[in-house]
């Protein structure tokens, strides 16, 4: 049970080495950013593609707007604020302007989750996958680590129609290799196992392979799917999965309500009911702390992850 | 049916002529649903008559969304769909008797503008206020960006500038010298509550706009003559760093005498005898849809 480790990076940094990549490789690419250009590591986009380049200030409702007419000459835009910056505050912005009007802009939405950590409740939205995937011709999209992140800013550019980019700030392992293709809605399988299924995203890919080899030492054998788009959710990959492993726990840095949790408990309720258990934050607000000391408290941390691949486990055996 | 809009200075008589069956399919088309917004559609009637059939550079009958090399409009206060609609299908974008289906299911004419089912002319929805601006501002940079000289009109109801969002978009065009867009203020003084004045104040609103760095003209907009001097004059206030703002003076309800001088009209539509005698104030001048 090894996972080759490439480095340690924060996956905003990802993204802000995709942009620029994107900047070089497609001229329609333009980027706007609300007054966070280096939180969003969008300075090598500004610096290289000035002209391409829009600061819009502490004012995201306009920034939406801008990006959405910025379509219509034929530009993808990209937004960068921070994920509640990008969601909750302009959350009709985006489902007239974008969602609704079909506009190619792409949202990327950095320090999501409680590992903004020390700003605190305020800034730690752990709603925005929920919103986003309520919204019609929405794409919703959490990388798992810094390369994967890299690779989704690209791929997305290619990719007609709205997109919602997650991504945070605390430096965590690197495991996606650097050349790996990402296909929008198509899941990694990271590890084959027979006992149960463990659905991942964003920082909790990691975490589950760090679960992945304390049930390895006690004896279970996981599997583990980071699914990094959660919507168009890849159903097949969690039903090929779940038939051989009939139980699932999934994992993220969200609320349980609305998010990957929710999306995965819609397709197996429907189509191959079997115990599932989640890894996520329960109805509550975060603080502040260190972001691994706000993973600990909150219960989304790896022992979390194996506790719940326990009790999935156990219900199997429950003969309802 | 759709035709290349010709471009020329009108006869006043012939723009009258033209907004008369605007107004007649307004009444007409929200009686039929008993929905829809009559006041503030009769109000911009004149306005979008002259923008679509003498100022605008747009290809009717060859929409296309990206709207390069041509004059783009967006309706911030989208709820007076039914004057865009029927000045979209009278400059060719689509059949008049398409708009017999506004706000009936399946319908390309949703009650609030949408791009949804591909409807001819928008480009953009608008409906929850206040959005428009951003958008238009966004669409001015991209055409400088790709060396487009056309321009960039938008419409605002002026009930609509107490949405913050307005404020944003002002604040940035003018820091960022968009002096390719042209933005209108439909400034008939009604909200759905009341007086604008007395609902929330704008205050002196020419000093606001100007406080934001744009430049501020003023305009009769029931009168051809003051749509056409002010339009050009702000066309030729384009290009020299600054955004340009209309206040346009409007009547709400203009053209069917009991509809006028209330704001009771914003979202209600006549009834069958009230039509009748909003029709017979309206000459049919290009045939009824």
């Amino acid at each position: 049970m090894e996972f080759e480790v490439f480095g340690n990076k924060d996956t905003r940094s990802g993204f802000g080495e995709g942009l620029a990549v994107l900047g070089e490789q497609n001229p329609d690419v333009v980027a706007l950013c609300a007054d966070l250009t280096g939180s969003l590591k969008m300075d090598a986009f500004q610096k290289a593609h000035p002209e391409r380049f829009f600061q819009a200030g502490i004012a995201e409702a306009n920034m939406i707007g801008l990006a959405a007419g910025m379509t219509i000459g034929g530009k993808i835009p990209f937004t960068g604020t921070f994920a509640n910056f990008s969601t909750g505050r302009v959350y009709d912005q985006i489902r007239q302007s974008v969602a609704y009007s079909k506009k190619n802009v792409k949202i990327c939405a950095s320090h999501a989750g409680l590992t903004l950590g020390e700003d605190g409740a305020t800034h730690q939205v752990l709603e925005d996958i929920g919103m986003m995937r309520m919204l019609p011709n929405m794409t919703v999209i959490v990388p798992a680590d810094f390369n994967q992140t890299k690779q989704a800013t690209i791929a997305i550019a290619a990719h007609e129609g709205p997109v919602y980019l997650r991504f945070g700030r605390p430096v965590m392992p690197i495991f996606v290799k650097p050349d790996a293709a990402f296909v929008i809605g198509k899941a990694d399988v990271l590890a084959e196992g027979t006992d149960v299924t463990i659905i991942a995203c964003g920082h909790m890919v990691w975490k589950s392979i760090e679960a992945l080899k304390e049930l390895h030492a006690i004896g279970i054998s996981a599997e583990l799917i980071n699914m990094h788009t959660i919507k168009p959710l890849d159903e097949a990959a969690i039903l090929e999965s779940v038939g051989k492993t009939g139980c699932v726990v999934t994992a993220e840095e969200h609320m349980m309500n609305g998010g990957l949790g929710e999306a995965v408990s819609q397709v197996l309720s429907r189509k191959y009911p079997v115990p599932q258990e989640y890894v996520a934050v329960n109805d509550t607000f975060g603080e502040s702390g260190t972001p691994m000391e706000l993973m600990t408290k909150y219960h989304i941390d790896t022992p979390d992850v194996v506790a719940a691949v326990k009790r999935a486990i156990a219900r199997k055996s429950i003969i309802i | 049916m759709a035709r290349k809009v010709q471009f020329f200075i009108m006869e006043n008589t012939a723009l009258a002529g033209i907004a008369s069956q605007v107004r007649r399919d307004i009444v007409r088309m929200v009686s039929a649903v008993n929905s829809g917004h009559p006041g503030g559609s009769l109000g911009c009637t004149d306005f979008l008559t002259y923008l679509y059939f003498e100022q605008m550079q747009h290809n009717a009958a060859d929409f296309q969304m990206d709207g390069k090399n041509e004059d783009l409009f967006f309706l911030s206060n989208g709820h007076i769909s039914p004057v865009w609609y029927s000045v979209l299908a009278r400059a060719g974008y689509f059949s008049a008797a398409e708009l017999g289906t506004f706000r009936k299911l399946g319908s390309r004419l949703q009650g609030h503008p949408s791009t949804d089912k591909n409807l001819p002319g928008i480009r953009m929805a608008s409906g929850s206020l206040g959005q428009g601006l951003s958008v238009g501002i966004g669409a001015a940079q991209i055409k400088k960006l790709n060396q487009d000289p056309t321009l960039v009109y938008t419409l605002h109801g002026d009930g609509e500038l107490q949405e913050g969002q307005i404020w944003e978009a002002a604040m940035y065009a003018a820091a960022n010298n968009v002096d390719n867009i042209i933005a209108t203020i439909d400034a008939n003084g009604r909200q759905i509550d009341g007086d604008v004045e007395e609902v929330l104040s704008l205050g002196d609103l020419q000093q606001k706009w100007r406080a934001f760095g744009w430049e501020v003209l003023h305009m009769d907009g029931h009168n051809f003559d003051s749509i056409r001097s002010t339009m050009q004059q702000a066309k030729s206030m384009t290009g020299k760093g600054k955004p340009v703002v209309i206040i346009m003076k409007t009547e709400m309800g203009q053209g069917v005498d009991y509809m006028m001088g209330s704001h009771k009209w914003h979202g209600v539509a006549p009834n069958p005898e009230q039509l009748q005698v909003a029709l017979d104030q309206l000459a049919e001048t290009l045939g009824d849809y």
